[in-house]
């Protein structure tokens, strides 16, 4: 049996069914991050005067992730309207710059990842702070022990409300080195992960799921662009609205960006 | 020549590829404008609306043209108002919250 309205418009919607499809998937989408955003929200304005981190997150590497977005949405469209006009070539060239554009889009995610969970609040027993980027752990370091040390690339802290505002003046002023503290004068130590505070779990949270959206969309583009593609010699068509379809998907994910990059990293 | 069934309006694909550049470009500038506003010395509530704003119309861009809403069925129109709909019912609550601590609970 063949499925109805995977070409042809329904005369009763207008458009095909996989348009309308994808179009209700979009909007529980909506909603889904719709809540999150409302968790954001509701975190940010109740957290306490001076509690809420301003400036931790690498606003080149968001701006450049903005940028690589933005430009495979375009190449997205682009696929998309090379099959309107029956130019496969150009499909696979637009649809592969799409898949090495979300490919990049992902490994600096993850860099950014990384440098979160590497970096360390340790908070000292003469109650100062120390904060920075984890060089290494003597291989004898056991904190419930309290033996080794442990060396960050950072600096100190009298008070921890000093770590939360970066873009301050003291903050952009302050000498980062290499500290080795030993173990024994360390009280607590954490790296930045979703445990720390509710902004690194918002921001885990909601870029985590960005970031799985682009990797399905990405798993989705790449079967169009390669096994997928054979349903161009059979049925050019039905295979042009799988690529729009999808190309719907990537748009909508391009569109959380652009709420998610000014919330989290200019706000 | 490019018949796009939600447009209804062929163009070709070179011309396509100049309103998307037209396009990559605008979104490049509101983008610009975000961080330079996000530095600019306002006060933090008028810096947060206005960086939003630059956010929607950005978003505009993405919705209108790359997702070709600006030339959609009715049908699509109708769910993504019952959306809005629903999107705005949940904000309205989340402010109608941020106001309202039940008894006994912490506040700042």
């Amino acid at each position: 049996m063949e499925i109805p309205y995977t070409v042809q418009n329904r005369p009763d919607t207008g458009v095909y069914n996989a348009k309308i499809g994808i179009w209700l998937f979009l909007a529980s989408e909506v909603m889904l991050f719709g809540g999150l955003f409302s968790a954001y929200v509701l975190l940010r304005v109740g957290a306490a005067p001076g509690e809420w981190p301003h400036g931790w997150l690498n606003v080149t590497l968001g701006t450049v992730n903005t940028i690589i977005l933005a430009l495979s949405a375009i190449t997205t469209l682009l696929a998309w309207a090379a099959c309107k006009v029956r130019e496969f070539g150009k499909f696979k060239f637009f649809h592969a710059c799409t898949i090495l554009l979300a490919l990049t889009f992902l490994g600096i995610k993850s860099y950014e990842y990384r440098d979160k969970l590497m970096h360390y609040e340790v908070q000292l027993t003469n109650g100062k702070f120390a904060d920075g980027h984890l060089v290494e752990k003597s291989r004898n370091f056991d904190l419930a022990q309290k033996t080794g040390s442990v060396t960050l690339h950072g600096h100190i802290v009298e008070d921890r409300k000093e770590l939360m505002d970066l873009r301050s003046p003291e903050a952009q002023a302050a000498r980062h080195e290499e500290l080795t503290i030993p173990a024994a004068d360390i009280k607590k130590m954490e790296n930045y992960a979703p445990r720390h505070n509710t902004f690194t779990a918002i921001y885990f949270t909601l870029t985590g799921l960005h970031a799985l959206h682009i990797l399905g969309g990405t798993l989705v583009i790449f079967y169009l662009w390669g096994p997928g593609s054979r349903m161009w010699k059979t049925d050019p068509e039905r295979f042009t609205n799988r690529v729009e379809v999808s190309g719907l998907f990537w748009h909508f994910v391009d569109l959380v960006w652009i709420f998610l990059f000014p919330v989290l990293y200019l706000t | 020549m490019i018949d796009m069934s939600d447009s209804e309006h062929p163009i070709d694909l070179k011309s396509y590829i100049r309103r998307c550049a037209i396009i990559f470009a605008v979104v490049l500038c509101t983008t610009a404008l975000m961080i330079a506003t996000s530095y600019s010395h306002h006060g933090w509530t008028l810096k947060v609306a206005l960086i939003l704003a630059i956010a929607v119309v950005n978003a505009f861009l993405v919705a209108g043209y790359l997702m070709h809403l600006l030339s959609e069925k009715r049908m699509i129109y109708a769910l993504l108002g019952f959306t809005v709909f629903f999107f705005i019912g949940l904000m309205a609550l989340t402010i109608w919250a941020t106001n309202g601590f039940p008894p006994g609970t912490a506040t700042h």
